[in-house]
Order: structure tokens, then C-alpha cells, then sequence
């Protein structure tokens, strides 16, 4: 179990160093840092690496938004094989909907309670 | 009269007959707390949005000038005020408020000094009994409007400064007693193709020394003719920056004697990076602060240089560097 843990630490912070540097040395804004990431995860799934990756770190790369754009292509590859064409915009939300709903749905709580003025 | 390049020399030497300051929280928790007329302990100053209380802090800060005078709304003959806000609209708006005829200003951070120059240069040509000068920012506000929604929570390097919410007014008459207006230098725009607008101290140091350059060879004189010369809002790495580039330039500055007023608002121990920075800096600082050092005897004479990055959100998208400028006022008390 430790393993598991130490693995997941290793390899989600690797990925937060990755966008930091992006952040710090080459003056990327956080808007071009997070979808960069989010591209260079759909990649990775592009190629079959990011699940593998998923199987050894478990929630270090499940975690970080890089695994937004995995769920992207995945999902799309996914339903792309049953459905065909139609299939990969289908399965793009199918897998990522839990988590824009999630998204939604705690904002919409967090402007109820607090003042989302800025 | 002008002397030299870009120096005016104040024969009649208007007077600052009163000033008032407002902060808000971070500043009543700062290291000059005491110096401010009003303090707020919420952000929002009850008001709806952080505009409106920017407006506010603009507001109170006029009327309290006023009120310290002994002075009314109707003796005021002209306002020069200016802020950050998109068309400058909290001093527009205060400027409503008091109902005097107004100049708006916009020299963003520079815009204490630039207000103080051109009302001593009106009152000492007679060209007004009482004018009312002031400059102000609001964290939230300016924060949002030039770098990323406050809620975002978008990290922010060592460099960064932390924007004042505060406001500081003064008014400068023809006779009276207090502080005098004897020259003031009006800038240049500089730019050193600096674009990081997480370091605009480093931007705006340049400026800074131009400007003190000018001023000092316009009016034939050295830097310890000054107690103190102190820049508006350079912080930790701008004041820096601007003392290896006069030591480049060959002009030796008693490092003691040049401060810059984004460090002296806020305690050590406060989160703001590299130091303090916004409109609403040097004049609070100087219209608190350092005046009533001056009234205490402290200092005799001093030369206020205050900073300004002349950038907007948009041309800072579109990859612009960051034209900067700083204007130099001297005020003494206590002299010959």
C-alpha cells in the first residue's frame, strides 16, 4: 500500500513541477499552462501511454488535469469503436461529464454561500 | 519658471494647507497605520461592488481634506485626481461627489506627483486659491482589472506587489501654513522593453532614474540637497534596479537617504512579495506618512519620485512592453 501511495506522491508532483516550470521559466499564463496540459494528456492517451501511467500511479495521474485530456480521447476512442464517427462526440462528454457536472455543480453551491464577486 | 529641461520652480511656493488618507484592512494592519486619517476593516466599505468602493475611499479622503482645511466644497476651485480604473471613474465619480470643476489624470501609479505638480503650478501663477489633489487605488478593484480575477487565485511570483487600497488627498493653497511645493520635474516616458507585468518595479526603476536625473540637473544641485528622496512604488527589486543604475550612470546616492514608499507601508511579516504598488501608494504614504515626519521635524527637505506604468490589460495581452514615467516633486517645511 505504501507503494501505491509513494508512486501516486512521485508522479502527481512530477506533473504539478512540469506545469510550474511552464508557469515560472517560460511566462506561460495559467490559462495557457492548464490547457497545455490538458492537450498534452490527450496525447499521451493518443498514443496509449496515459492509461498505463494511470495503472502505476493511480491518483498521481488521475488527479492532475492532464487527466481531463485523457478522459477526452479515451471516451472518444471508446464509443468511436461502437458508434462509429457520432460515437467519439458522444463519448468525449460521456466520460468527462461527471466531472464538468461536478464542476457545475460546486460552483453553483460556492456562489450561494459566498459573495463570487471579484 | 522653468529651469532646465523639465523643471518648474515654484517662486510663490504653494502650500499643502491639509491632506487626509484612507486605508483599508491590510493597511490597518501596515506599518504606518497610525499616519491614516480613516481606516477601513472591510474591503467593501459596505458597498455593492469594489468599484463603488474604490469611489468611496476617493470620497472620504476629499471630504476629510476639506473638512481638515476648514474649508467648503464650494472653495475647492479645482480637482486633479486620477486612478486605474478603466476611464479613471472613482475619481470621476468623487469628482461628482464635491461638485468642484475637475482635471481627470492619468499617470497610473504616477498620478499623486502628477496631480501635485500641475495644481502647484496653477495655484502658483494664480491661477487658483485652493486646489484638491489626490490619487487612490483599491486592491480588489485593480487587481482584477489588470491581472486575473480575484477569485481565480492565480499564483503570483516573487516579484509581484500588492496593489494599496487606499486613497490620500491633499489641498494645495496660495498662502497658509504647512508644507511648501518648490519645484517639481515632469517625466518622460521610458521604456526598457521590460513586458513582465509581475515585475513592475524592475519596469519602472528606469523611469525612476531619469527623472531623478533630470531633476537634479535641471536644478544644479546633488543628491544630499534632499533628507530624503523617495520613490513611489518600486519595491524590493525596482529600488534595487534603480541603484545599480545610477551607480552606473555615476551618480553616488546615500542609501540611507533613497527609499521607495512600497516598502515602508506594509509590515515585513505581511504576504506582499516584493513590496507595495498602486495609485494609491506614494499618496498615501506621502500625504500620511512622510508629511507628518516633515511636520515632526524629521526631514526638511524631501523629493517625492513617483512611478508609473503607462501598460493597459489589453496591450499587455498583445505582448506590448511596459512604458513607464515618474515625476518629481520637492516639498519642504521647516526650512530658511
Amino acid at each position: 500500500m505504501f507503494q501505491t501511495f509513494f508512486w501516486a506522491f512521485v508522479v502527481g508532483g512530477l506533473i504539478c513541477v512540469v506545469g510550474q516550470i511552464m508557469f515560472d521559466v517560460f511566462k506561460l499564463t495559467p490559462g495557457h499552462t492548464l490547457s497545455s496540459l490538458v492537450v498534452a494528456g490527450a496525447i499521451l492517451d493518443g498514443f496509449g501511454l496515459y492509461e498505463p501511467l494511470i495503472d502505476f500511479a493511480g491518483a498521481g495521474a488521475t488527479i492532475p488535469i492532464t487527466s481531463f485530456g485523457n478522459s477526452l480521447v479515451h471516451g472518444a476512442l471508446q464509443e468511436a469503436e461502437k458508434h462509429g464517427i457520432i460515437g467519439v462526440l458522444t463519448g468525449m462528454f460521456e466520460v468527462t461529464s461527471s466531472g464538468i457536472s461536478a464542476a457545475i455543480i460546486f460552483g453553483f453551491i460556492g456562489a450561494l454561500l459566498f459573495k463570487p464577486k471579484g | 519658471m522653468l529651469e532646465g529641461q523639465s523643471t518648474w520652480i515654484f517662486e510663490n511656493k504653494p502650500v499643502i494647507i491639509s491632506t487626509a488618507t484612507v486605508g483599508g484592512p491590510f493597511e490597518a494592519n501596515g506599518n504606518i497605520s497610525d499616519d491614516f486619517d480613516i481606516l477601513h476593516e472591510d474591503l467593501w466599505l459596505e458597498q455593492e461592488s469594489y468599484e463603488k468602493a474604490h469611489k468611496v475611499l476617493f470620497e472620504e479622503a476629499f471630504t476629510k481634506a476639506i473638512e481638515k482645511a476648514n474649508l467648503t466644497k464650494e472653495q475647492i476651485q479645482f480637482i486633479l485626481a486620477g486612478d486605474l480604473i478603466n476611464q479613471i471613474t472613482p475619481s470621476s465619480f468623487a469628482a461628482r461627489t464635491v461638485g468642484s470643476p475637475y482635471l481627470g489624470l492619468f499617470g497610473a501609479c504616477s498620478t499623486s506627483m502628477e496631480g501635485l505638480a500641475i495644481g502647484a503650478y496653477i495655484t502658483n501663477y494664480g491661477g487658483a486659491d485652493y486646489i484638491l489633489t489626490g490619487a487612490a487605488s483599491h486592491n480588489a478593484a485593480v487587481e482584477k482589472q489588470f491581472r486575473y480575477p480575484t477569485e481565480y487565485g492565480g499564483q503570483k511570483p516573487p516579484t509581484a506587489q500588492w496593489t494599496v487600497t487606499g486613497a490620500g488627498a491633499a489641498i494645495i493653497g496660495k498662502i497658509g501654513n504647512g508644507p511648501q511645493v518648490t519645484s517639481a520635474t515632469i517625466g518622460r516616458v521610458v521604456d526598457m522593453g521590460l513586458s513582465d507585468p509581475f515585475n513592475m518595479g524592475g519596469a519602472m526603476a528606469p523611469a525612476a532614474v531619469d527623472t531623478i536625473m533630470a531633476h537634479l540637473r535641471d536644478r544644479h544641485i546633488n543628491p544630499s540637497y534632499y533628507d530624503l528622496i523617495v520613490t513611489g512604488d518600486l519595491g524590493q527589486i525596482g529600488h534595487e534596479v534603480s541603484i545599480d543604475l545610477m551607480k552606473e550612470k555615476g551618480l553616488n546616492i546615500n542609501e540611507t537617504n533613497y527609499q521607495d514608499c512600497g516598502l515602508m507601508i506594509y509590515r515585513k511579516d505581511q504576504p506582499v512579495l516584493a513590496g507595495a504598488s498602486g495609485a494609491g501608494c506614494s499618496a498615501t504614504v506621502v500625504y500620511g506618512h512622510l508629511l507628518n515626519r516633515m511636520k515632526q521635524g524629521e526631514f526638511k527637505k524631501i523629493l517625492v519620485v513617483a512611478t508609473g506604468a503607462l501598460l493597459s490589460p489589453l496591450s499587455f495581452q498583445q505582448k506590448e512592453s511596459i512604458p513607464c514615467i515618474a515625476h518629481a516633486v520637492s516639498i519642504e517645511y521647516g526650512g530658511e
